[in-house]
């Protein structure tokens, strides 16, 4: 199947497709399908993934766009977050808020999601209405109005949604800052929501550029999970979205992260109850492992994430949490998909008769415990098992699968990383755990940020009853 | 490239009155009673080689007698240490072969739950651990105390999130001496005064056969689901039947919270005790919510306050339906100084809509929507799982999903109406109001 993988790679980058006659569609391709999963390619470069699942009478579709928080420049951070709010803000044919009408008259459920490293679009719906759904979304990628009005009010909307999740809230608050300090500078350093100065400055005129450049036929994929037939599906997308040109996009550079050459702490003092600790080693992401050593160091970094995270049995659990007492809650956290290279992370919260350099110390303990002994094959099983399991239950969600399937596309990967995955982990053994322990946790380029609580004024809490008595306590 | 308006709406219409509602499906749900007098809820799912379990009492924190936190905490300790075996050994024994336990606690119900692979050679020991957690607890004063001691932690916690305080605020308030009250993850003198002799109590009172009820959905045939039900509560005490929650009163009067908290955004609370399981007005007031604040961008609250005004992220209503009367909720944040311009739209828009109710064409697009999406409520073996527990605790019909469809068509605007007059009243509302005051301001522009 890695011949696929190359042909995809090259058509995904030729620019400048065109077609004279706009309603002479030429057929999809397939490329390839396996026991349930289809897919093709439409003339115009789009890619089509279709899952076959005939367990209710469901299907998801998703459009997925290849931009995210980490395509963007400095200074304009947010873009892709809040152009897609205005995807909902209406078309030359639709109107604003036209598209979840129709969505929900039809009994689907609608929404939107941006990562640092994609925006998806999707749709829940009975299997019987996805011509609808693709309809629109082709329209959508396309003709959005992007109305100057409509953007100065979804903006406003958009700095509640940075002050609930962000501005309010001192572990997000502290995790951002962390994140900055480990990524000075490159596409990971800003959040995915954007700056709040950089979303004062925002004008749709910037929004207008980024949609312009990144939505194209070419640079999305479609994937469709459900009770669906494949070909049918392709024929419908191929209706839509076929009629769409192809255009030059950017060359996405990967921007290398700068180097670190040295451990970095901040201390976040913030009006907060409980101090929160988050450590960070720079690790390869899977999509960046271009050597076959990279690749099997990024699942054995997998396997140990399970080894201190993987469930309750687990090393931070049993150690930190039962064990020694030293943390109220912990965890160890790794995403192998990323675009770029990445972080693994280790975060906590001090347990009552603890305290945070208590908290730090015996998560650097458990680092050490990994670099000088290999775990036992017991533990690996363990973690083995688990992922044995969990690939049978995803199976229970086709809007989960859909999604596993839309991230390899869209990250670069290819959606049959995901076949390989099981045997991979199935593969690594003690000794790979021990050694990339030694080889990515260094001080070089570790970053460990502390939330230090300040003070909170006292809650102070008035009563008003109906007769206008207040109260005060 | 130009799309047909017209075209896509025919084609709507189309689907719409080709489909037939019924059409949908539902599970066929079985039930029994296990030898020890436990109601079973199966539905058998071939397809998949997975088994889901969940045995769920009536143990949340409405029992938690005046001591809050209590039920939260039995339930945590269930899974740390039972039958010899520590918390250590209990977990490997689940992941050792795949297994996912859960378990929690909210105001009505406690639960333990377990998906597991089909095979026996999985599900046997799984099973096995479930039932020495379910029937032999240890809690032992080493865990007691590390519990505890976790739960005032993510109390201390709670008191850095505005809405945490806010939504404590407004249970405190709605329900006053009613056990809904109790904070369900505990308060600051109670977790100071817990024993873990009351936890004890608690699991011999709570955690009976006579109080459980269970519900499975797997690649298993009936008989062998019986089996495996009977063998759970094999070793369960039978127990006495727990008596009933004291009716929720209604509110005497308004009342409004101010909780000074410094944060960017003012969150607001506002509602008053809604419905109950199994109320004859249920479905009306479902159906009358979900254009008012229960359908996202489809409803008026959202259309008001984000679509129109740009004034919160997240605005939104709903009835919360319990073994009493649960609340009826409308919550939203905005930052501090648009707080009384929100407060005043929440309160005009309910008032509209309490008087006047949905119209004709609300209504219509409602019964769409929900009916439509019929399928997406039962399109997975967890969602029927726990579809079943919600109907074997509420005692709902064994045809309630059969019937869903058919009850939400059934709703007038005139049931609509008579329902928001009756169940609702807008000039006895709580408000709770969390955020950095702009009073000061405010009240010396007025005057």
């Amino acid at each position: 199947m890695r011949w696929i993988g190359i042909i995809v790679g090259t058509l995904m980058f030729v620019a400048g497709y065109v077609y004279l006659w706009e309603e002479e569609i030429p057929p999809a391709v397939m490329l390839s399908s396996s026991e349930s999963i289809n897919v093709y390619q439409l003339a115009n470069g789009m890619k089509v993934l279709v899952q076959e699942d005939d367990r209710s009478n469901v299907v998801v579709s998703q459009v997925w766009y290849k931009v995210g928080a980490s395509y963007e420049p400095e200074g304009k951070t947010g873009m892709s977050h809040v152009l897609e709010h205005m995807m909902f803000k209406g078309t030359d044919d639709y109107s604003a808020g036209k598209f979840s009408e129709i969505i929900a008259l039809n009994g689907g459920r609608e929404n939107a999601f941006t990562s640092k490293d994609y925006t998806a679009y999707f749709q829940r719906i009975a299997s019987d209405r996805l011509e609808l759904c693709l309809e629109l979304e082709a329209d959508r990628m396309r003709n959005l109005t992007l109305d100057e009005a409509e953007f100065k009010k979804e903006v406003e909307v958009v700095k509640e949604e940075r002050r609930l999740r962000t501005e309010d809230s001192p572990t997000s608050l502290t995790y951002e800052r962390f994140n900055a300090t480990a990524f000075k500078s490159g596409p990971y350093h800003h959040p995915v929501i954007g700056w709040m100065e950089d979303l004062d400055k925002m004008t749709v005129a910037d929004l207008r550029d980024w949609y312009n450049k990144w939505y194209a036929p070419n640079n999305a994929t479609l994937v469709v999970s459900g009770d669906v037939k494949a070909d049918q599906v392709v024929e419908l997308a191929n209706k839509y979205f076929g009629r769409i040109k192809a255009q030059q996009v950017p060359q996405q550079a990967v921007a290398s992260a700068e180097s670190q050459q040295s451990s970095r702490y901040l201390k976040v003092a913030l009006p907060a109850q409980v101090p929160y600790l988050l450590i960070g080693y720079k690790v390869p992401s899977l999509t960046q492992a271009k050597t076959a050593e990279i690749e099997s160091d990024v699942y054995a970094l997998e396997v140990l994430s399970g080894l201190l995270d993987g469930g309750n049995s687990t090393r931070l659990s049993k150690n930190l949490v039962r064990g020694r007492e030293i943390a109220s809650s912990a965890g160890a956290g790794y995403n192998l998909y990323d675009r770029l290279n990445t972080l693994f992370i280790l975060s906590g919260l001090p347990s009552a008769k603890s305290n945070i350099s208590e908290l730090k110390q015996a998560l650097f303990d458990e680092v050490e415990k990994l670099k000088s002994n290999p775990p036992e094959q017991s533990e690996l099983d363990r973690v083995k098992a688990q992922v044995i399991a969990a690939n049978v239950y995803e199976k229970d969600s086709i809007f989960y699968q859909a999604m596993q399937l839309g991230i390899l596309e869209t990250t670069g990967l290819g959606w049959n990383k995901k076949d390989e995955y099981l045997e991979k982990i199935s593969s690594i053994t003690p000794q790979q755990v021990q050694d990339v322990a030694n080889k990515y946790f260094v001080e070089e380029t570790l970053t460990i940020a502390e939330l230090k609580p300040l003070p909170m004024q006292k809650a102070k809490q008035t009563r008003t009853n109906s007769a206008g008595a207040r109260h005060a306590n | 490239m130009q799309i047909n308006t017209r075209f896509i709406l025919l084609v709507t219409t189309l689907l719409l009155s080709a489909v037939s509602l019924n059409a949908f499906a539902s599970p066929r749900i079985l039930q029994w009673h296990t030898a020890k007098g436990t109601p079973v809820y199966f539905v058998e799912s071939k397809q998949l080689p997975i088994v889901d379990i969940r045995i769920i009492f009536d143990a949340g924190s409405a029992r938690d007698d005046s001591q809050a936190g209590l039920a939260v905490l039995t339930n945590a300790l269930l899974a740390e240490g039972a039958a010899e075996k520590s918390a250590q050994q209990i977990a490997e024994q689940f992941e050792d072969v795949g297994a996912q336990f859960g378990n929690g606690a909210l105001r009505d119900m406690a639960w333990l739950s377990l998906r597991s692979l089909r095979d026996d050679r999985y599900l046997r020991p799984a099973l096995l651990t479930l039932k020495d957690l379910l029937s032999k607890p240890t809690f032992s004063e080493e865990s007691f105390q590390r519990e505890l001691a976790n739960l005032k932690v993510a109390r201390q916690a709670a008191k850095q999130s505005p809405e945490t305080l806010a939504s404590e605020a407004f249970y405190k308030a709605l329900y006053g001496d009613h056990p809904y009250a109790s904070p369900v993850n505990g308060d600051d003198e109670s977790l100071i005064s817990m024993q873990r002799k009351q936890v004890l109590n608690f699991y011999d009172r709570y955690y009976v056969s006579s109080n459980a009820v269970i519900a499975i959905v797997g690649q298993l045939t009936r008989a062998q689901a019986e089996n495996m039900a009977d063998d759970l509560v094999s070793e369960l005490k039978k127990g006495i039947k727990i008596p009933p929650l004291p009716p929720v009163k209604n509110l005497s009067e308004a009342q409004t919270i101010k909780i000074d908290f410094p944060s960017q955004q003012t969150h607001i609370m506002m509602g008053q005790p809604g419905t109950q399981r199994g109320d004859k007005d249920y479905f009306s007031l479902y159906v009358a919510n979900h254009p008012f604040g229960g359908s996202g961008f489809s409803s008026r609250l959202v259309d008001e306050i984000r679509e129109k005004r740009g004034l919160a992220y997240s605005v939104h209503s709903y009835f919360s339906p319990s073994r009493e009367l649960g609340p009826f909720l409308i919550g939203m944040q905005t930052k501090n100084e648009q707080a009384q311009q929100a407060l005043g739209l929440l309160t005009s828009e309910l008032q509209k809509f309490w008087q006047k109710g949905p119209t004709e064409d609300e209504l219509e697009s409602t019964v769409k929507n929900i009916t439509g999406g019929f399928p997406l409520r039962i399109d997975s073996n967890k969602k029927i799982v726990e579809y079943l527990s919600m109907i074997g605790f509420y005692h709902l019909p064994l045809d309630y999903l059969h019937n869903f469809n058919r009850q939400i068509e059934a709703v007038t605007l005139e049931q609509i109406k008579s329902a928001l007059q009756r169940r609702l009243n807008p000039e006895k509302m709580i408000t709770v109001i969390v955020g950095a005051s702009t009073e000061s301001k405010a009240s010396s522009q007025n005057r």
